[in-house]
């Protein structure tokens, strides 16, 4: 069993209304060195056996087709888990 | 005349659709997101609600819904089709409008009475508008935030495609203000405020509601 992992960020010209909550809270934690905040969403797609390049296609496919909405969003990573990002 | 109304799994504005289509006297006929039939309706409402409870992104899921499987092609064949909130952010995940809907630029709900400008008064759905006119509807909605590149909102401008526009204060940070949007052929509109929530005396602030439905009607016995 092997996991395609996919990483969804909002482009850096899209608000950000969510990372800006979060960015507004660490200050009051103590964490003040952090200037900006932005959240992202992570997909593992599982399948049988070892993740190959036919896999890595495919999962790129539907990353584009499902799990981005590409006039807001961009893929920024699409690999086997335990690949080098 | 007949009007279809979907209903995906999280709508919530469904009903009050089939009655405001009512309200203007046509015949309203629930479609369901499941069924890849549009029961020869001759215009479709996609209502307001969260639709597959806003999962992945609004709309998103709903978009590949076997039911849109045949919308998509007869609004590219010039249906009439009206988004309205989530069935905006449908329209534009299914890639019949330009742009997406993002969370609100405070983080809040909104719920408001809102004042609205006709922009574009010749769609299929604004045709009994005065271009200018000022209509005040419901405006309900977190993930109201129109944002497109600048070169789409340019084109949008441009050849007149922006239909609505918020006066007022922007209740959401939608760029340039936009609250609805047409295609190019002016059959499919999208807004984010409520018409089917101002068609009655006694419920909502108007009955500014009422000619977005009065319009399909003549479009459709002029098609």
């Amino acid at each position: 069993m092997g996991n395609v992992v996919i990483d969804v960020m909002l482009k850096p010209e899209i608000l950000d209304p969510q990372g800006q909550a979060v960015g507004g809270v660490l200050p009051r934690l103590g964490f003040e060195q952090f200037t900006e905040v932005r959240q992202g969403k992570r997909f593992v797609l599982t399948v049988d056996g070892d993740v190959t390049q036919e896999h890595l296609s495919a999962a790129r496919q539907a990353a584009e087709k499902l799990l981005s909405n590409p006039v807001i969003e961009d893929v920024v990573s699409v690999r086997a888990e335990g690949s080098a990002q | 005349m007949k009007i279809g109304v979907v209903t995906f799994p999280g709508s919530l504005d469904d009903r009050d659709a089939v009655r405001a289509v009512g309200a203007v006297g046509a015949e309203a006929v629930p479609l369901w997101h499941g069924d890849a039939d549009l029961r020869a309706v001759d215009a479709v409402v996609l209502p307001g609600g969260f639709s597959y409870g806003d999962y992945l992104r609004c709309g998103a899921i709903a978009r590949f819904s076997p039911v849109m499987e045949a919308l998509v092609p007869a609004a590219r064949g010039g249906l009439p089709v009206l988004g309205i909130c989530n069935g905006f952010q449908v329209l534009c995940e299914s890639h019949l409008l330009p742009g997406a809907l993002i969370r609100n630029d405070h983080r809040k709900f909104s719920c408001l009475d809102q004042r609205l400008v006709v922009e574009n008064a010749a769609t299929a759905w604004t045709s009994q508008f005065e271009q200018g006119q000022e209509i005040t509807i419901v405006l309900k909605n977190g993930e109201g935030g129109f944002v497109a590149d600048d070169r789409t909102l340019d084109e949008l401008e441009g050849e007149g495609r922006v239909v609505f526009r918020y006066a007022g204060d922007n209740p959401n940070g939608s760029y340039r203000a936009i609250a609805g949007i047409t295609n190019e052929r002016g059959n499919v509109v999208g807004l984010m405020p409520h018409p089917e929530h101002c068609v009655e005396p006694g419920y909502g602030p108007s009955l500014d509601g009422l000619p977005f439905f009065t319009s399909v009607l003549q479009a459709m016995a002029q098609a």
